[in-house]
């Protein structure tokens, strides 16, 4: 049980990492044709609207939410006088919110893709996969809300901090160990998580890297030349 | 002044018999691919109607195009902001049934039926779901002829203020013309301007207006920003494609497919040169009656010795330059006058510029409806409302419309005079300002057509551009993905192949 923790928690983590980075860099590199949204509004716009919306506010709200709440060292927190139960309690009220927006989004979606006959025949197996996948991991994280509501003093919040921080620092059999005592829901959320990165590079979750930033800054007007002279 | 050069085209909307030849031969070279079939680079609308997608020239449904807010131009889809912040789902993005389903019909029921008491049909299935449609609901020319009732045809935009307009819904009023549509290459594209991923370009050399198939991510803002609607989502590929104006004939000196395979001889294709420091100023003129002046002033004289200069000093080749001096689009739009730009209203610059129809007015007149003015028939009683015509080709000023129609009747009663009656009616020819010399380059161009005025494009040298060692074992036109196309049986990042239209299935269910 030991090992398969330390696989899970302290190995697995660098595996799914080194996945998504090579994976994403390799695709971009010899696939970019690839690299895309993949948008099915064309053929069907209103329930997009609905769900896409909500769904990724909702996600992005949680995807903040558990960079702050795992990376950030607790000394920081407790320098702005924030206690873990605090934060604990920030983060039910929050990751619940944001959690419930994301929930409804998804939930549309998914119906959408698995119901609408246009959709359905033109998804990728990826495409419902990756729905699905998400769907559990959300699932999930709202369940471990309410375990989270059984002990409101943080103790589970800070070994989960300390798993992602001991992670991030390459001590491996520290965060193995730091996680192997918190309640499966949590390490089932942890678990998905990480394969989450795993099919990152393989689904259309890679258009998140793509994100228009530049867009921002750039001329309305783009010229480019055929031939370079 | 800085000199740039583009490949315009003009259609002679007075020769268009309507013959979608340059549909069907654009649709068999760039867009019979699955996620594309509903797509038309070159569709040809009967006008009026509503058009493909429905209602695209409505920009208060739509949102295509450029607004002019406090002295600036803005796209009239919202600010960069507005687009990043609708990133999540598009508000203004056709659906594809305002374009229409695409579908295909069970041929091989007809095969393998059997014995049976009635006739069997082939029925239309969709070739996106592969289910059965029962009915088919609208297409690229749906309103072909004036098909579907006046009652929904007359929401043209086109209509607008023009003075009772359900008249033309009776049959004796009713009057209709072709419009053939492609991409415009604009000078100032909106599309351009919308794409978060930087992914759509303007080329230097030849204006031509492309989409980086490696670099668009499937935002979808240019289709909601062209306000002519000519960009279109493939739905398979998840990327934006458009027409491209054939760039890979265009550079051998070829016309594109449209213009080649045009029965009727109305597409004409040649060199602008223009300048490109006042684009901005020109697309953000205050009226917009004053937009197709903008744009005429912002073409350069290809004669004038300063131009040749100042496009030497570019990197304009003597070729390019030698063809803008015998444009027949530069003719047409800038000498005569007769071609005019589509809705420059939208403030996009558009390249590809009409002929507005003539043909309806002359039989009235031979028929005796038509008062007469001096030689000139009296254009206000034309059957085509001038209105009608100046909201589509000059943003609703009409004496742009008039002037061309009637050069155009004056070119025919001076040929038919000199022809027939073996004299030479120059009062004609003085009422609407041109010459005979002029007359005779206009009967060329417009009424005999040949092949090699109708089209002068000089070839970009390819060969001595690039360096064609480094071409060697490439993989010539693809889309982009260097030689893959992402697809091959044991590829993790890609889709179903290509080409494999597995869209009817082999066992037919009901």
């Amino acid at each position: 049980m030991a090992h398969l923790n330390l696989f899970a928690f302290g190995i697995y983590p660098y595996i799914a990492i080194a996945i998504m980075v090579l994976g994403s860099w390799i695709r971009y590199d010899r696939e970019q044709y690839t690299w895309k949204t993949s948008s099915s509004q064309l053929l069907e716009s209103k329930q997009l609207r609905k769900g896409s919306i909500a769904f990724h506010i909702g996600i992005l709200g949680i995807f903040l939410g558990h960079f702050a709440g795992l990376l950030l060292p607790k000394e920081l927190w407790y320098l702005f006088g924030i206690t873990s139960s605090m934060k604990q309690m920030i983060a039910i009220v929050a990751g619940g919110i944001f959690g419930l927006i994301c929930f409804y989004g998804l939930t549309i979606l998914i119906k959408r893709r698995l119901f609408n006959p246009r959709i359905r025949a033109t998804s990728n197996p990826m495409d419902i996969a990756i729905l699905l996948l998400l769907y559990a991991q959300l699932i999930l994280g709202l369940l471990s809300i309410f375990v989270s509501m059984g002990h409101l003093d943080g103790t589970e919040m800070l070994k989960l901090m300390a798993w992602a921080q001991n992670t991030v620092t390459f001590n491996s059999v520290a965060a193995a160990e730091s996680i192997s005592s918190v309640h499966w829901i949590f390490k089932l959320h942890v678990f998905l998580g990480l394969s989450l990165f795993v099919v990152f590079p393989f689904s259309r979750l890679v258009h998140m890297l793509s994100v228009p930033v530049q867009y921002m800054r750039r001329q309305h007007q783009i010229v480019r030349q055929r031939f370079v002279r | 002044m800085k000199v740039r050069a583009q490949i315009g085209m003009v259609l002679n909307l007075d020769k268009c018999i309507g013959c979608h030849t340059c549909s069907i031969t654009c649709k068999n070279v760039w867009t019979s691919r699955e996620g594309v079939e509903y797509a038309w680079f070159n569709n040809v609308e009967t006008k009026p109607g509503i058009g493909f997608p429905k209602e695209w020239e409505n920009q208060q449904k739509w949102n295509g195009g450029w607004v002019r807010e406090n002295g600036k131009l803005q796209l009239k889809i919202g600010g960069k902001r507005r687009i990043l912040a609708n990133i999540f789902a598009n508000p203004d993005l056709p659906e594809i049934d305002d374009y229409y389903e695409p579908f295909d019909f069970d041929y091989q029921h007809l095969h393998n039926v059997g014995d049976t008491k009635h006739q069997p049909v082939a029925r239309p299935r969709s070739l996106i779901s592969g289910q059965r449609m029962e009915k088919i609901e609208w297409g690229p020319n749906w309103e072909e002829i004036l098909g579907t009732e006046f009652e929904k045809r007359k929401k043209d935009s086109n209509f607008n203020e023009v003075v009772q307009k359900d008249i033309y819904g009776q049959f004796e009023k009713t009057f209709m013309m072709y419009l053939p549509r492609l991409c415009e290459h604009c000078l100032n594209p909106a599309c351009v301007a919308a794409c978060p991923s930087g992914a759509i370009y303007k080329r230097e050399e030849d204006g031509i207006v492309l989409i980086d198939q490696d670099k668009c991510r499937g935002w979808r803002m240019c289709v909601s920003a062209c306000p002519y609607k000519k960009i279109y989502y493939n739905w398979k590929s998840g990327k934006s494609e458009k027409c491209t104006f054939c760039f890979p004939r265009i550079e051998a000196g070829q016309p594109t497919t449209c213009s080649e395979t045009c029965v009727g001889r109305i597409r004409y294709l040649g060199v602008l040169l223009y300048d490109a420091d006042r684009i901005e100023s020109a697309a953000s003129v205050a009226n917009e009656k004053d937009l197709y002046q903008a744009q005429l002033d912002i073409f350069l004289d290809p004669h004038d010795p300063a131009v040749i200069a100042a496009a030497r000093a570019e990197g304009i080749n003597d070729n390019w330059i030698k063809a803008a001096q015998r444009s027949p689009v530069y003719m047409m739009a800038m000498d005569w006058k007769v071609a005019l730009p589509l809705h420059p209203e939208y403030r996009t610059l558009p390249m590809v510029w009409y002929v507005p129809p003539l043909s309806p007015i002359q039989s009235a007149v031979q028929a005796g409806h038509v008062g007469m003015n001096g030689e000139i028939p009296d254009l206000k009683s034309l059957r085509i409302p001038l209105r009608y015509l100046a909201n589509m080709l000059t943003a609703g000023d009409e004496a742009p419309v008039v002037r061309a129609l009637e050069r155009m009747i004056a070119m025919r009663a001076f040929k038919r005079s000199q022809q027939v009656d073996g004299v030479e009616d120059l009062d004609v020819l003085k009422q609407v300002g041109l010459n005979a010399v002029q007359v005779e380059e206009m009967y060329r161009y417009m009424a005999l057509a040949n092949y090699e005025d109708r089209f002068v494009i000089p070839t970009s040298h390819r060969a001595y551009a690039e360096n064609a060692y480094d071409l060697k074992s490439s993989c010539g036109f693809t889309f982009g993905n260097g030689c893959g196309d992402g697809n091959n049986d044991v590829n993790l990042f890609g889709t179903k192949a290509k080409g494999v239209r597995q869209v009817i299935p082999v066992e037919l269910k009901d």
